[in-house]
């Protein structure tokens, strides 16, 4: 039996670990760059609003009724996503949304677009399992 | 060492009771959903799929955080042999949980939502949930007393109770500009944060298991080995420092990956402890085959094996590219929370409630029945799920891409198997669940008609004696 010493300790050091590891990670996140565009928070405050990530993905994460959305901007264009946002579909429903929301959607879909690729053809798996963009 | 009076109905009790309610009520919003997989644009008018989903995730979770509440401060004065420090303070909590709950359902239901993936409410309604947690926090901690010398099930409830509010309030970072401004940014900390939590509550329920397990079986030496901390050990790392698999592709920093692929793997070792284990546990569970607790660990024990199995993979990226954003994730969530953490809740709440004052052999068949339909339709449910996600994971890798209405309507028999499997599940559960609330309910009735009359016996005793 170790003793509640030994036990402390690797205690301790786990979480002296994970502390490093989250606050570097919240003073450095990934992404550099922070100028804020105003109109893509508003949409992401939209997108959150009306719970789209219930039903859609971005980078393969939400509820699975629908398509992952992260390159839809680029993928369809603009005016594709407002005809589907302004009739809904069987499964979607139209919600009715004013043009400021649907300008500040368009704004969040464009910048996540801008974000990176979530498609999986587009990555290479190494020998290592590991897998490159 | 038992409390004293086990028929009573005590505020940890009804934590697992009210837990046992949202399980029910979870399944049924479950069972919508699937409907609405079947069936597009049904009740798309009043509870569309964005408003069922999370009022299923969340009824689901709060069942899992109620059913874990009530079973560690069960154990807990078990354990010590003593009441919990504060009954107040945890009937606070309860009140606190249950009117937060009620005003989440709400909210859901007229379209107010976090937005988030994928236990997400609006923030305000965090403030009460982590006060409450707090206050749980604060009772745990004054009901162990002293550190020295304790189980590894004490070490692992303290890390699961501080580990949640940690990973619940930096899973509210998002309220931050700074941190939600750029979608890369957002996500990395959000997985960050959901991937520990679920760490958190494992660690609560396994904790638990344990504490039943040796309480059932009478063999304490085991939550003071070097492996048992070992095995402790290993989760909170994984706790710690496995929650990147959830975002291999997201274009976040290359070190995620690899920290989180190299710890996923130390989950072999718990991996090949179970195979290593297999023979002795299956002896020891035809000995206590007949114990209704004890056969829930039993399944959850199956159910361990196949998750691990499904998880290990899922956390080489190599594999994840093709299982990530299909069905596959679902059948490994769905599979983990009912049959590993819904399964020992229910271990839990058998050991916990089933002392009543009806006899609980009455309805061996229902939960012999129960126990069965819920095991095997699981498995199918599972299967069927990857099933779905194996076609979407060819969709999504080929070439020349069907549309996305095309594809899923091509998934639609692996649906039909789903929904048909996930509602026989669904009385499978409530086989289950019926006598467990039934019992409570009447008795509680009972004791009530009891104190009254012997109030009125009292009152016609006084003018007797006018
Ligand atoms: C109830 C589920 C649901 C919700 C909520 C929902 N959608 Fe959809 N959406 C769908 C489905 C299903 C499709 C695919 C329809 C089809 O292909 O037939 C879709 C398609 C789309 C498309 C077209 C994608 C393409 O590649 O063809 C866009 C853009 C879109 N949704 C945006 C949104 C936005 C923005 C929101 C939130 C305001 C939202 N959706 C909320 C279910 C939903
Ligand atoms: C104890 C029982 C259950 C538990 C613990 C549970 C848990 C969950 C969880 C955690 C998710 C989120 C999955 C993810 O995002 O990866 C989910 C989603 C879902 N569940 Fe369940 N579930 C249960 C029973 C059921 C049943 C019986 C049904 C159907 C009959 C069902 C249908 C669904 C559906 C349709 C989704 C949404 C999938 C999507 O996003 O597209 N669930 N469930």
């Amino acid at each position: 039996m170790a003793s509640d010493k030994q036990k402390i300790i690797v205690v301790a050091l786990l979480v002296v670990t994970f502390l490093f590891y989250s606050f570097y990670l919240y003073s450095s996140l990934p992404v550099k760059d922070y100028t804020i565009n105003e109109e893509s928070g508003k949409g992401k405050l939209v997108w959150q609003q009306y719970n789209c990530n219930a039903c859609h993905q971005v980078y393969g994460l939400g509820g699975y009724l629908g398509p992952d959305l992260t390159n839809v901007y680029s993928f369809r264009g603009k005016e594709y996503i407002k005809a589907f946002l302004n009739i809904g579909t069987a499964t979607m429903p139209n919600f009715h949304l004013n043009n400021q929301e649907i300008n500040a959607l368009l704004a969040f879909l464009n910048s996540i677009d801008a974000s990176g690729k979530s498609d999986p053809r587009s990555f290479t798996i190494k020998y290592d399992g590991t897998i490159k963009q | 060492m038992e409390p004293l009076n086990n028929k009573q109905l005590t505020t940890p009790k009804l934590f697992m009771i009210a837990g046992l309610l949202l399980l029910a009520v979870g399944l049924l919003f479950g069972f919508t959903g699937a409907l609405q997989y079947l069936v597009p644009g049904f009740l798309k008018q009043y509870l569309s799929f964005e408003k069922i989903r999370p009022l299923h995730v969340s009824s689901i979770v709060f069942w899992i955080i109620f059913g874990t509440i009530g079973a560690v401060l069960t154990y807990l004065s078990q354990h010590s042999g003593r009441k919990i420090y504060s009954p107040l303070l945890t009937k606070i909590q309860l009140i606190i949980f249950i009117l937060s709950i009620i005003v989440i359902f709400i909210s859901y239901c007229v379209g107010i939502f976090g937005g988030r993936e994928y236990w997400e409410f609006h923030p305000l309604l965090a403030l009460p949930i982590a006060a409450g947690w707090v206050l749980f926090l604060i009772n745990f901690i004054k009901s162990v007393g002293s550190f020295k010398k304790q189980p590894v099930y004490v070490w692992m409830w303290l890390t699961g109770i501080v580990f949640f509010l940690f990973t619940f309030l930096e899973s509210y970072l998002w309220i931050f500009p700074y941190f939600r401004n750029n979608v890369v940014n957002d996500m990395t900390v959000q997985w960050k944060s959901y991937g520990s939590m679920v760490g958190s509550w494992n660690m609560l329920i396994y904790g638990s298991s344990i504490f039943l397990m040796e309480k059932i079986s009478g063999n304490k030496p085991f939550s003071y080995s070097v492996i048992a901390f070992a095995l402790y050990f290993t989760g909170l790392f994984n706790l710690m420092f496995n929650w990147g698999h959830h975002i291999y592709t997201l274009p976040t920093y290359n070190f995620i990956q690899y920290i989180s692929y190299v710890v996923s793997m130390t989950e072999l070792f718990i991996f090949g402890r179970i195979i290593l284990q297999w023979k002795s546990s299956v002896s020891i569970a035809r000995k206590h085959f007949h114990h209704t607790a004890y056969r829930f660990l039993i399944a959850a024990d199956v159910w361990i094996f196949l998750t691990l199995l499904l998880a290990i993979a899922m956390s080489v990226p190599a594999i994840n590219v093709y299982t990530h954003g299909t069905h596959i994730t679902v059948a490994h969530t769905m599979g983990a929370t009912i049959g590993i953490n819904s399964f020992l809740l229910l271990a839990f709440a058998f050991d916990i409630l089933h002392d009543t004052c009806l006899p609980f052999t009455l309805y061996k068949k229902w939960f012999n029945r129960g126990y069965w339909i819920t095991n095997l339709s699981l498995f199918i449910f599972w299967i069927s799920l990857i099933g779905a996600g194996i076609l979407k994971a060819k969709w999504q890798m080929s070439a020349a891409k069907i549309p996305f209405s095309t594809m899923m309507l091509q998934l639609r028999p692996f649906f039909i198997v789903f929904f048909i499997s996930g509602t026989v599940m669904m009385a499978g559960f409530i086989l289950i669940l019926y006598p467990l609330l039934k019992n409570q309910f009447i008795c509680y009735l009972k004791n009530i008609l009891k104190k009254r009359k012997i109030k009125e016996q009292h009152v016609s005793g006084i003018f007797a004696m006018d």
